[in-house]
């Protein structure tokens, strides 16, 4: 589905990304795991198309087309959706109207009808179960005045609504307490079909007790310096980022 | 950005276009004589030219303001036109007498003068430069009592209410373009509404410069008698051209008790090209006077046109219990200029008062919020709030807030709240990761931005500025 290979990407001269190769199979969870400034996120940021970000080598294949290629919106009705580590608030624009205006553009780049505001409103409802949110959480203003752990759960309900082809979640884990991190997991899981796939972005294991990954990658300095089964994520847990870290590690292939 | 934004800047100005009319047009320049000339012109009575005569006499000892926060080369009032007609404007029989050419100028506005065409039941006065060149639904009002015509032909039918409102609330001697205004005003709208009567329809006011070095100084006059309601549009445009041309209007308002106005306005004049080149000077008083008690007057405006923006419809608080509300939308893109907001005198007890402003600035564009509360000493009870919100788009642009408040009375309670944000990549990025692109994204983010005041807008209009609004700043973020 997504095979990133030789990606180098940074901003202005400040090579963040330096090779990445990845390969993301129909059905498969993916980690990607590393400490502060190894370049998670802006892996993420640039499979989004963030403009931020300048690509100056490799290639990103998305279901046989050129992904970095397309504009960002046109990856995002491709399927491909960032739940964001930090979601933006639109004030005056409320989630529900938001969320209808996602949802019908990708039904329309896809040649479908538009969705009624009621139809719509049923299918929204359905999913507010999936991350126990209130519906009353329709009506305010995207993320505006949002805890965090309602941004994170709105996130969800984004992608629960759009149901991605392949989800990018970065950091969704950061300030969630337990309980949010179960109803956001719970959320995830319940999405998991064998059509789909997700790369979850994390620093800490706590996340992956959760959603469970088929193979582990750990970033360092914009590289995958080793990767393996969700039993790398224990590891790192019991043994930290330093040893991966080391100079004559961190240069060897992945 | 991508090619679609790149078009999008540089869309032309769709009302851009200019119709070929035989007109009558006075040589440049301002004299008495130009005065009695316009006023002849328009067969007027003599209170009406004295009035006229008075107020150029005045305007002669008055200088220019220059405290607005914008700046523009000196305007020679001795080279601009102060009166162009299309020709063959006797008074019609019916609409259907129209100049064809005329007719197919505001077609291609959108606005039909097609008595037949009632579509969503808002009746029309059109204003072409100087002139009225006619009022459709006339008829109709007029069974209800409601007189809505040119001011032309209120003065020539109905002159003692023109005598006895006129200059009532902007008094010609009140600023410089207003002298301006009352000493060679050639038209503009006219509207009665009798006890009790609840106006049936919107009523609209259509206002197109055409003809080049002209300036328009249109007078627009509404007056709802005890228990009545009335609900008015105003909308705007102009030909493109490299020279500026100075529109200097005067609108009055008076509701008297129980009363209640509602006043909306889409101002979509040419506002120059993207290096400031042409584009309208918009100088204009907007005034009304909630006369009687628990009277009601509400301005509604969204301002994206004009080179230069000059004009705070305010409100007189004089009735007790009485309600004055502004709510407005400034946007500016490229080289505009926009010095904008209101003014709250409460005289009354107990009167309150509204302001919701939301400034939007891009591109090189220069954006000031002016407003005044002030609560003179009987105005016991008074209670203003104020909210000033402020757009930036990009990182050349400007906003300004001036507020003024005065307290003359210790029950008032008075309160103001500003803030300012910045559309950010991150914003349209966050969009653009949903699906939408970056032109969905911008006008989703503005209209929530404005949502206070769109929602004070009659339904179609409320569509038509939430379209304006997304033309007017395509390609500003990027």
């Amino acid at each position: 589905m997504l095979t990133v290979s030789d990606l180098r990407a940074g901003i202005a001269d400040n090579e963040i990304l330096r090779g990445i190769s990845l390969t993301v199979n129909e059905g498969e969870i993916h980690a990607i795991m590393g400490p502060n400034g190894s370049g998670k996120s802006t892996l993420a940021q640039v499979l989004a198309g963030h403009p931020a970000y300048e690509v100056t080598a490799g290639t990103a294949t998305y279901d046989g087309e050129d992904l970095l290629a397309m504009a960002p919106e046109e990856r995002a009705q491709k399927g491909l959706f960032l739940a964001f580590q930090y979601p933006v608030e639109i004030p005056g624009v409320t989630n529900a109207y938001f969320l209808r205006a996602a949802y019908n553009e990708i039904r329309k780049a896809r040649g479908l009808d538009e969705t009624d505001p009621l139809d719509f409103l049923q299918i929204v409802e359905d999913r507010l179960k999936l991350v126990d949110m209130d519906p009353a959480m329709l009506n305010r203003a995207v993320n505006a005045g949002f805890s965090g752990g309602e941004k994170k759960r709105n996130e969800i309900l984004q992608m629960a609504v759009l149901s991605p082809r392949l989800a990018i979640l970065d950091e969704t884990d950061s300030g969630l307490d337990i309980d949010a991190l179960r109803v956001v997991a719970h959320g995830v899981n319940s999405l998991r079909r064998p059509d789909n796939a997700t790369i979850v972005v994390t620093h800490y294991q706590r996340l992956l007790q959760y959603i469970v990954p088929d193979y582990v990658h750990v970033l360092a300095a914009g590289r995958i310096v080793r990767s393996g089964g969700k039993e790398l994520a224990l590891e790192l847990e019991a043994k930290g980022y330093d040893w991966l870290t080391e100079p004559d590690v961190a240069g060897a292939p992945a | 950005m991508s090619s679609t934004i790149e078009t999008l800047v540089n869309r032309e100005y769709q009302y851009g276009f200019v119709t070929d009319i035989e007109a009558d047009t006075l040589p440049v320049g301002l004299t008495e004589a130009t005065v009695r000339l316009i006023s002849q012109k328009k067969g007027e009575p003599d209170f009406l030219l004295d009035w006229r005569l008075k107020a150029f006499r005045r305007w002669q000892a008055m200088r220019e303001p220059h405290w607005a926060n914008v700046t523009y080369a000196p305007i020679d009032y001795q080279a601009i036109s102060y009166y162009s007609a299309p020709k063959n404007t006797k008074p019609l029989g019916s609409l259907d007498e129209v100049d064809p050419e005329l007719r197919r100028t505001y077609e291609r506005l959108g606005i039909s003068l097609n008595e037949q065409k009632r579509i969503s039941g808002v009746a029309v006065d059109a204003i072409f430069d100087s002139v009225s060149v006619g009022t459709t639904m006339k008829h109709e009002l007029a069974k209800l009592g409601i007189i809505f015509c040119s001011f032309g032909e209120a003065v020539r039918e109905h002159p003692d209410l023109v005598r006895e409102y006129l200059g009532s609330v902007v008094p010609y001697s009140d600023n410089f373009f207003a002298a301006l205004n009352a000493a060679v005003f050639s038209d503009g709208s006219f509207c009665y509404v009798p006890p009790g009567v609840h106006c049936p329809m919107e009523l609209s006011t259509y206002f197109r410069i055409n003809s080049a070095g002209t300036g328009q100084f249109e007078r627009t006059l509404i007056i709802a008698d005890k228990g009545a309601t009335v609900s008015y549009l105003e909308g705007c445009t102009a030909p493109r051209r490299d020279t500026n041309q100075l529109h200097a209007a005067v609108v009055e308002l008076i509701a008297l008790d129980d009363a209640s106005i509602k006043y909306s306005t889409v101002q979509n004049w040419y506002a120059g090209d993207t290096e400031g080149r042409g584009g309208i000077f918009n100088f204009v008083t907007k005034r009304g006077k909630a006369a009687g008690a628990r009277s009601k007057i509400s301005w509604t405006q969204v301002e994206t046109g004009s080179a230069i923006t000059w004009k705070y419809p305010s409100v007189i608080l004089q009735g007790d219990d009485s309600t004055g509300e502004f709510y407005s939308v400034a946007v500016v893109n490229n080289r505009q200029q926009a010095d904008t907001g209101t003014k709250m005198i409460h005289l009354g007890r107990n009167t309150k008062s509204t302001i919701i402003s939301k400034g939007i600035s891009a591109g090189h564009g220069n954006n000031s919020y002016r407003g005044q509360v002030k609560v003179m000493p009987r105005a016991a009870g008074a209670r203003n709030y104020t909210q000033c919100d402020s757009m930036l788009i990009g990182n050349q642009c400007g906003a300004h807030t001036f507020p003024y408040i005065e307290v003359g009375n210790h029950t008032a309670t008075v309160e103001h709240e500003a803030s300012t944000s910045k559309i950010g990549e991150d914003q349209i990025f966050y969009c653009k990761q949903r699906g939408l692109n970056a032109e969905h994204a911008i006008s989703l983010i503005v209209s929530g931005f404005c949502k206070e005041v769109f929602q004070n807008l009659p339904m179609e209009f409320a569509l038509e500025a939430q379209q304006l609004l997304g033309i007017t700043l395509e390609g500003s973020v990027g």
